[in-house]
């Protein structure tokens, strides 16, 4: 039989799977694990360095570990998981076969080898600490931009390959009418890609020019801004890809349907139009540019995204809460909640995924995308709080919940030491949400984000700086919280890798035992749900409770930049 | 998005022209960031110290 209609039935969803793209899909997730193993280490590393009583690394350990943890799993986890969930939300979730699957594994080979390099260069030859970001005029070793352009050919040929499934099972007609939300989320993560990897390439190669000495010099202010078309943008892919994880879950363990897939796919719209301009938020100190740029393009405009991003935290659980009152469990306001599985770790980490990036992430977000309020805690250890509440606790806790889905569907593997799997979530979620809080309370008092030695004790008696004594606490109830995230990392890895090699073998059409998707209830069960007239009274409360939140924590902001100048 | 089906909502085919929206994607973030942002910095005056 030809590869390219080699289709295997699952039992469990009766999705007609594309051979060639589940083993695709299980590669790329596969290394996406690896990687996550080498920046989770590395990451550790780096929290118990911050940690002030135990301040483990020396400075320039400390770099090296730093830049090899940023990217690793900003980059190389995130990416590789994200090829993953591209072809499975086309190839699979559209019953249609893969376009060029030959192409795809020399585009995964290529990001590997590029990974390799770039780890190579970091973490072996040392020459490379130039941190995540590797400003201009910091020199990289030659095979640190290689490695990192090889990467970003081998992502953008991926994003081709994808397009090119959707117009093959739009001609075969695999689906009927639009494209479903879930590919529409992974086609919206697709576009922001490209614009993305295309950034990355327009300044990676001269940057790398001037590193071979073809050019003289790259422009300090030219890099940051189209560097930060990559940087931020590729968070931004996270977005996109880890919504779609969220309406996934809710369609595959309760069966729920969108509230309206009009509004979502608008709020998917939005994200294409203008969620990648947010990047300005890291130039809101930078001179050259105009007040006009800035706020144009952080809060003017950013906003219309973040008001997407609150559409898709209604819908979701509103979705979700829906389906579950149509199910019977129509009590009150939150017996729908209360009665959610929340011993599946694919929903218990979907939902703090929800929960996290939302009220972590997306509050704090707005708060450094204002320019006025941006000026309290810019470059403060405040920033990594802010992203590991979007990219860890959002975006990271939503691909943990999902592999424990797709490790029996696609790998055919009974989950292992399925007690800890229920665990994992909880605690990755409360060591990733404590690192964000305290960072950002950290970064609130002052405490900078860069520097290995945030007391300056190195550079002689006279010269330290005293934080507060609720500063260095803080940094300190970071460092556990570190240690305690690390712990739910390698419960994650230990169950999906021993799973993978150890786990009980599933026949091919053998269920695994446990409800792995849920039908959905008949239209007429949704009728006389909910209080009243309110067909979702507890999503509404909980999002009336996350615009308090919302208000007063962006207030109390402006106060504390009204305290920086004594003028009343 | 399919062909024969003239009668949907303009923002619906929109929606399903997925090369036009790879288009916006890529148009608006390079117009409003990129182009406008380099723009600016390159109209800087050079320093005479």
């Amino acid at each position: 039989m030809n590869a390219n209609t080699d289709f295997r039935i699952c039992p469990e969803s009766g999705l007609k799977i594309h051979r060639p793209a589940e083993a695709l899909i299980k590669a790329n997730a596969v290394l996406a694990v690896v990687f996550l193993l080498v920046g989770g280490v590395l990451g550790l590393l780096v929290g118990l360095t911050r940690w002030p009583e135990v301040h483990l690394l020396p400075a320039d350990a400390f770099y090296k570990v730093l830049t090899g943890h940023g990217i690793n799993v900003l980059i190389f986890w995130i990416i590789f998981f994200e090829v993953a969930v591209l072809h499975f939300a086309s190839a699979v979730l559209l019953n249609s076969r893969m376009a060029t699957p030959k192409l795809g594994w020399a585009s995964t080979g290529l990001m590997l080898v590029g990974a390799l390099l770039n780890n190579y260069a970091v973490l072996v030859k040392g020459n490379s600490s130039v941190m995540m970001t590797s400003y201009v005029p910091l020199p990289a070793d030659t095979l640190f931009y290689v490695g990192l352009i090889l990467f970003a050919v081998g992502a953008l040929i991926h994003c081709f390959i994808f397009l090119g499934t959707l117009v093959i099972a739009r001609g075969e007609r695999t689906y009927e009418g639009s494209l479903p939300l879930v590919s529409f989320g992974a086609l919206v993560a697709c576009i922001i890609a490209i614009f993305t990897i295309a950034s990355g390439a327009v300044i990676l190669i001269p940057t790398l020019a001037w590193n071979l000495g073809l050019i003289s010099h790259v422009d300090p202010g030219v890099y940051r801004l189209i560097w930060w078309a990559f940087g931020h943008s590729s968070q931004q892919i996270n977005v996109a890809t880890h919504v779609s994880i969220w309406y996934l879950t809710a369609a595959l363990l309760f069966g729920a349907k969108p509230l309206s897939e009009k509004v979502s796919r608008f709020a998917f719209f939005l994200y294409i139009a203008v969620l990648q301009i947010a990047s300005a938020h890291h130039l809101l100190v930078d001179p050259g540019l105009s007040a006009e740029w800035k706020i144009f393009n952080t809060s003017y405009a950013m906003y219309l995204a973040v008001m997407a991003s609150m559409v898709h935290g209604l819908t979701v659980p509103g979705s979700i809460e829906a389906a579950q009152r149509a199910h019977g469990l129509n009590s009150g306001f939150f017996e729908w909640l209360r009665k959610a599985p929340w011993g599946n770790p694919v929903f218990s980490a979907m939902f703090l995924s929800l929960v996290g990036f939302g009220v972590l992430g997306g509050i704090t977000g707005v708060v450094m995308g204002t320019e006025q309020i941006n000026l309290v805690i810019h470059n403060t250890m405040y920033v990594p709080g802010h992203f590991h509440g979007t990219v860890v606790v959002g975006t990271t806790l939503a691909f943990m919940g999902i592999t424990y889905w797709l490790v029996p569907v696609l790998f055919r593997r009974d989950l292992i030491l399925k007690g800890v799997a229920r665990w994992q979530p909880y605690v990755f979620a409360a060591g990733m949400s404590g690192v964000a809080l305290f960072l950002m309370g950290a970064g609130t008092l002052g405490v900078p984000r860069r520097h290995w030695d945030i007391l300056f004790s190195s550079a002689g008696a006279g010269n330290g700086y005293e934080f507060s004594a609720a500063a260095l606490t803080l940094m300190s109830l970071n460092g556990l919280s570190a240690v305690l995230a690390a712990l739910g990392g390698a419960m994650y890895i230990g169950v999906v890798v021993g799973s993978i090699l150890f786990g009980r073998k599933l026949a091919e059409n053998e269920k695994v035992g446990t409800l792995m998707v849920r039908a959905a209830p008949p239209a007429e069960k949704y009728h006389n749900i909910g209080m009243g007239t309110i067909t979702i009274p507890g999503t509404m409360v909980l999002v009336g409770v996350f615009f308090v939140a919302f208000a007063l924590y962006y207030f109390i902001n402006w106060k504390f930049l009204a305290e920086t100048w004594g003028l009343s | 998005m399919q062909d024969d089906d003239k009668d949907q909502p303009f923002m619906q085919k929109v929606l399903d022209n997925h090369f036009l929206l790879l288009f916006i994607g890529l148009a608006v973030p390079t117009l409003t960031y990129i182009v406008w942002g380099v723009m600016e910095l390159v109209s800087l005056p050079i320093a005479n110290p």
